[in-house]
């Protein structure tokens, strides 16, 4: 592996996805070289996703969350780039999944992709408990254990959701235990005293709060709530009431992203 | 044949939806129902394989961690089962979206895939109460069809048949010619057939134009003679009042005590006017394009818009709305060269939700408008990832007439683009007329003919349809990478009127144009040319390409999944040219389709009324705060706020809640590397409209500008947006009271110049529709006179921005402004069923000095926190202030500045406006006061630690509350 001066990251864009222009935004502040690639691009070999470090799946509605959100995205990923996303993870490259995004990755199998296989399908995000899309802040208490290289160094953040579906569900109970004892839980929603609680805390009935899941390498990440939207203070709900600093909490997810791949690939 | 799959939950999964649904069964229908459970349904028009639905079970439709499959009906264990499917030709995006996904799959071709959805109730009811929850809340019978199956009647091996919504039928398009040489009476009725909304005198004008003999020579050289459909239908879509804001533009004899005056068009003599005399250096393009536009800083422009979408979200509200929002996207988008979409903003007028009288023939319950529109606008904006930013809701008994759904949509362009700037639209004859985006079908047929016409019982369903927000959002996503490769020389939107207002507009700028219907992109076949050339089927847009950039342009929409086609060409021959195949089928000269439509002429009679005015005795203060914290126009809108997406694109500064409370106005940052904002208000009081319509005018313009100075906007750098909705203004036989009703329209008009002028915030876009009524029978429900007043502005750096929450205990609290005896169409006499007659009066010249001054001492963080003033005056706005920011107040209300007041309760809960409760920290006062000097403003008490709301009259406490207390009573109402 050879060492670059920038990281290069692809932020997908194309049918629905929507905050391709803020990711790419949080990448592009902390010194990465972000390019918003159209996902026909990528499908007609127009660019290439070898040339990139690390990929980005941005949240939005693609095709309008029909049939199950991010589930068509999945497929048309799945089977037009299937062999270049498994090189991609082979080679020791990054991926991030926010909202849709990580709908999409967990209905490709690429999360939690026990065993190595990253085309199975053993979790989901489905509809709220509350049956409503719903935007709120919430508290997240990061996993001490998680390898994930996303979030290291992060105890707590507050972030927004912005999701209809968003409750993570395991297919069933030794797919749970098994997420727990591999540490692939790597944010859970908490209570603003950092304890697990009820709604509106747990936003969505999450099984077990959980916000984020990663791959048993770390390098492959999804999580619910967007850290691409709090870049700034004044992103922050209360923060003409608090002192905060002037860079915005979520924008340490992709700076972990980039010097990763800045010092290792 | 025709195969199924249906989806449904595993057992044990909770269904959100079906619990959501069984809760609106009980809370709305009162009907009891113990369970409902949902199934999707997935119909293909075609015979597929056990093998081939199997792949698409597992592979597609079902989630294999918590859905099952199967082809055959999954449906047990129910008391009723209803299914709900689409009527054919209406947009169902699901079954779009299935179609391609399943070709994806089967890698073969299909003909069509239709989404439906069933409903399994458990519980014990009657056939007719699953009817009233078919008909009255899961399916609306304009736009979807139903079966509803007793468990006694299931056969689980036929299972469910709802017939494919195919648009069938094999009409062969054909033109047919009017005769226009009949009688007066004859014309007149062919406008009600037809649903031209063409007046006499407007039909006699196009008599006489093809009676020309150059007219008649030019056509009979082309082989026409009589007028063709084609013609007349874009003749009256052109000339509509929807189109051509024939009221706004009438010629109006005004009466009122002062004499008699004649105006020539409201729109030129005070809207347009005062935006001239205004002349601000910054305003780039104001009434020409689809938004106005004015300038952000030097590298970037903004743009906006503010459209209506009432009579559709009367007859479908979900439809209607997504349609609106949707709809007005396309302006900023067709502004210029194109805007990229930054914000929408929303204003919905209902009836009450808790409506419980009976409801007249053919109108929805308002809660019904309410959910559907919410949810309109909810798929429509989150799906297109536009923030939704601000908005509010007015609630009226008589929005029951006609719901009124406003929705604005913001846009950034770079100033420059290729060289060239943004806001200019230049096209040449020899371009290509280009159509990118949906299809057209039946829908939206009329709909701008029908917008100028009262909802009656001959109201067409076609002008029903849904928005596709990710149709549109590919669209585009698209253009905006044509418009920086420098692929189009003009673009527009396809709104109202469809292809013949879109082509018609822009072949101005040429000087004619020759359209090929036959190439245009039809949902099915046997639609005749003339519906091709108006239907307004939605996310469609029209742009003039060169020829030699059209093959890159058609590339690229290619390669986007984008459908684009050429269907003719710009010309400069001075004709509306319109061709299908051979065969010519409209020639108009452009003159005469833009500029022959004549002048109306009305008369207004201003006649002022006098309303019971209330005698009050000992109110008890707290009461009466709690009451009106929950009253509908004034509670929490929490539950709709939260289910807008506000903060994609990750500019948000002010959200519109802080802190749970209301924020008075939004901040963003449009562009991330920046700190400059933008700051976006509305201002809404229709009520005051009952008294007076300038007053209700003026309050409205203040209570935005008020808003947008409350978050820290810059005063100087602050445009409008009018946009009214009225009752029908014309005099006739079944409109007795439209001189009165026109009357009002003027004095709004005369408000709007004499308060813009007077603030220096000049209108650049602007809209209205006229025709807001609802007559059956003999009943007639006429929405109030309405004028939403929308403003679009800018602040330097959005960290200087204040939000309306107090902060610290010890701050003091200031009431900035005058409190004067206004109790007149408050929400407090509202409350008390009364209307009165001292309406709030707008004093610009010591409001204008008071915003100056404001927005000095937030530019150097002297303040706070700062809080409007508005619907429930004082009383309202304090407390709102307190339980936002977590802390109690203490007030003394012998310190409020008032004029002419004895009574606390008027001081409370006067409406009076250019008012604000502000907070200032106790180092900073010296500095507040300093800037304020030459104002009205008051030092009224202190924020304090406990969590106590009190107000003393003296030494005595006449109100005290808990904040928690009037939270509760704040968020309770729409808690649903």
């Amino acid at each position: 592996m050879s060492k670059t001066m920038t990281s290069k990251v692809l932020v997908l864009t194309g049918y629905g996805i929507n905050c391709d222009i803020e990711t790419q935004h949080a990448f592009k502040i902390v010194g990465a070289d972000a390019e918003r690639v159209h996902l026909t691009d990528l499908i007609s070999g127009d660019k290439k996703l070898a040339d990139f470090h690390i990929l980005a799946l941005p949240g939005g509605f693609s095709f309008g969350d029909d049939i199950a959100s991010g589930k068509v995205l999945a497929n048309m990923i799945k089977y037009n780039l299937g062999e270049d996303i498994r090189e991609f993870i082979n080679a020791g490259k990054l991926i991030i999944g926010i909202c849709n995004g990580f709908q999409a990755m967990v209905k490709m199998g690429l999360l939690p992709a026990f065993d190595g296989d990253y085309a199975t399908q053993d979790v989901t995000l489905t509809f709220n408990d509350s049956g409503r899309f719903e935007d709120r802040w919430v508290h997240l208490k990061s996993n001490k254990s998680s390898k994930c290289i996303f979030t290291k160094g992060i105890e707590n953040i507050y972030l927004p959701v912005r999701h209809g579906e968003g409750k993570f569900v395991a297919k069933n109970p030794q797919v749970l235990a098994r997420l727990k004892k591999n540490n692939h839980i790597v944010f859970q929603y908490v209570n603003n005293e950092g304890k697990f609680a009820g709604y509106p805390h747990n936003p969505n009935g999450s099984v077990e709060n959980i916000a984020a899941i990663c791959d048993v390498t770390g390098r492959v990440f999804g999580m619910m709530p967007h850290p691409e939207a709090f870049q700034h203070r004044t992103n922050h709900p209360a923060w003409t009431r608090e002192e905060l600093p002037e860079e915005g909490a979520g924008v340490a997810i992709f700076r972990n992203a980039v010097e990763y791949a800045r010092e290792r690939l | 044949m025709t195969s199924r799959i249906e989806v449904g939950f595993k057992k044990g999964m909770k269904d959100a939806l079906g619990d959501g649904v069984k809760k609106r069964i009980v809370e709305d229908l009162h009907i009891n129902v113990d369970s409902v459970r949902t199934i999707e349904v997935y119909t293909f028009d075609a015979s597929l394989s056990e093998k081939e639905l199997n792949l698409l079970g597992e592979q597609l439709f079902a989630d294999p961690v918590i859905q099952v499959f199967s082809s055959k009906p999954l449906a047990e264990d129910f008391s009723w089962l209803i299914e709900v499917g689409f009527k054919p030709g209406v947009t169902d995006n699901v079954g779009a979206t299935s179609k391609k996904a399943s070709e994806d799959v089967l890698k073969s071709e299909l003909r069509g895939v239709y989404f439906s959805r069933q409903y399994l109730i458990n519980g014990n009811i009657t056939k007719e109460d699953a009817d009233k929850i078919a008909g009255g809340l899961l399916a609306n019978s304009l736009i979807e069809r139903w079966v509803i199956i007793n468990i006694d009647g299931w056969d689980s091996k036929k299972g469910v048949h709802l017939p494919l919504p195919v648009v069938k039928g094999k009409h062969t398009p054909s033109v047919s010619e009017l005769n226009l040489d009949v009688s007066d009476s004859r014309l007149k009725e062919m406008s009600v057939q037809r649903l031209l909304a063409l007046n006499l005198a407007e039909i006699k004008t196009i008599q006489k134009y093809y009676s020309l003999t150059g007219v008649k020579k030019e056509r009979e050289a082309i082989g026409l003679s009589l007028p063709t459909d084609v013609e007349i239908e874009v003749l009256a879509q052109t000339w509509s009042e929807h189109c051509k804001h024939k009221i706004f533009n009438s010629q109006i004899t005004y009466t009122d005590d002062k004499g008699t005056k004649t105006i020539n068009s409201l729109f030129n003599t005070f809207i347009k006017r005062a935006t001239r005399e205004i002349n601000k250096p910054w305003l780039v393009s104001v009434f020409t394009d689809n938004a106005g536009v004015i300038k952000f800083n030097d590298d970037y422009n903004l743009v906006m818009k503010v459209e209506t979408h009432n009579t559709p979200s009367a007859l479908d509200p979900y439809g209607g709305a997504i349609t609106g929002i949707v709809g007005v996207n396309r302006d900023p988008l067709g502004t210029g060269m194109g805007a990229r979409l930054i914000f929408n903003t929303d204003v919905f007028c209902f009836a009450s939700p808790f409506y419980d009288k009976e409801l007249p023939p053919r109108l929805l319950h308002p809660k019904r408008i309410f959910e559907g529109v919410r949810r309109g606008v909810e798929h429509g904006g989150n799906k297109s990832g536009i923030p939704t930013v601000n908005g509010c809701i007015v609630f009226d008994e008589r929005y029951l007439g006609k719901p009124l759904v406003y929705c604005g949509t913001g846009g950034i362009m770079p100033s420059v683009i290729n060289g060239k700037p943004s806001h200019i639209k230049e096209l040449n004859p020899g371009d290509l007329i280009v159509m990118t985006g949906g299809r057209i079908g039946k829908d939206g047929i009329h709909g701008a003919t029908f917008s100028s016409l009262e909802l009656d019982e001959n109201s067409p369903v076609t002008a029903v349809q849904i928005g596709d927000p990710i149709t549109q959002k590919k669209m585009l996503d698209f253009l905006l990478e044509a418009r920086d490769l420098g692929l189009y020389n003009a673009i527009t939107d396809d709104g109202a009127g469809g292809l013949s207002s879109s082509v018609g507009e822009m072949a101005q700028l040429s000087g004619g144009c020759l359209i090929e219907l036959e190439k245009c992109p039809l949902k099915y076949p046997g639609l005749d040319p003339w519906e091709i050339l108006v239907s307004e089927s939605q996310e469609r847009m029209t742009l003039a390409v060169s020829p030699e950039k059209i093959d890159e342009f058609l590339a690229l929409a290619k390669t986007r999944d984008v459908e684009a086609t050429v269907i003719g060409t710009f010309t400069d021959s001075g004709k509306f040219h319109v061709k299908y195949g051979e065969k010519n089928v409209a020639y108009l000269d452009m003159d005469f389709l833009h500029s022959g439509l004549p002048v109306m002429k009305l008369n207004a009679r201003w006649e002022p009324r006098k309303f019971e005015e209330p005698v009050l005795g000992i109110v008890d203060l707290t009461a009466a705060l709690k009451t009106l914290l929950s009253r509908l126009n004034i509670c929490s809108k929490e539950y709709v706020i939260r289910q807008y997406d506000h903060e994609v694109q990750a500019g948000s500064v002010i959200k519109p809640l802080t802190g749970d409370g209301p924020s008075d106005a939004t901040v963003i940052r449009p562009l991330l590397d920046s700190m400059e904002g933008v700051v976006v208000a509305n201002g809404i009081c229709p009520r005051y409209g009952d008294i007076d319509t300038y007053h209700m005018t003026a309050c409205a313009i203040d209570e935005a500008v008020r808003n947008h100075i409350c978050v820290g906007g810059s005063f100087d750098h602050l445009a409008g947006l009018d946009n009214f909705c009225w009752c029908d203004p014309v005099k006739s036989e079944k409109n007795p009271d439209g001189e009165l009703k026109l009357a009002q329209l003027v004095r709004a008009n005369k408000a709007l110049y004499d308060y813009t002028k007077a603030y220096g915030v000049p209108c650049i876009s602007g809209k209205d529709s006229m025709k807001n009524d609802y007559i059956i029978g003999r009943r007639k429900i006429s929405i109030p006179p309405t004028v939403l007043f929308s403003t679009i502005g800018k602040i330097g750096d959005v960290r200087k921005a204040v939000t309306m929450d107090v902060k610290k205990p010890d701050d003091r609290v200031y009431v900035l402004g005058t409190t004067k005896d206004e109790l007149g169409a408050s929400e407090y006499f509202a409350s008390l069923g009364f209307i009165g007659n001292d309406v709030p009066r707008v004093d610009a010249a010591s409001a204008r000095q008071l915003y100056i001054a404001l927005e000095k001492a937030i530019h150097e963080g002297a303040i706070a926190s700062c809080h409007d003033c508005s619907d429930g005056g004082l009383g309202v706005a304090l407390a709102e202030s307190a339980f936002s920011g977590d802390l109690g107040m203490t007030i003394e209300l012998t310190k409020v500045p008032v004029e002419n007041i004895r009574r606390a309760d008027t001081i409370l809960f006067s409406e009076s406006q250019s008012r604000f409760v502000v907070t200032v920290a106790p180092d900073k006062v010296r500095r507040f006061e300093e800037i304020m000097r030459g104002n009205v403003f008051a030092d009224v008490g202190a924020v304090t630690s406990r969590q106590e709301f009190t107000v003393m009259d003296g030494e005595k406490v006449v109100l005290s509350a808990g904040i928690d207390e009037l939270k509760e009573a704040w968020q309770k109402t729409l808690r649903w």
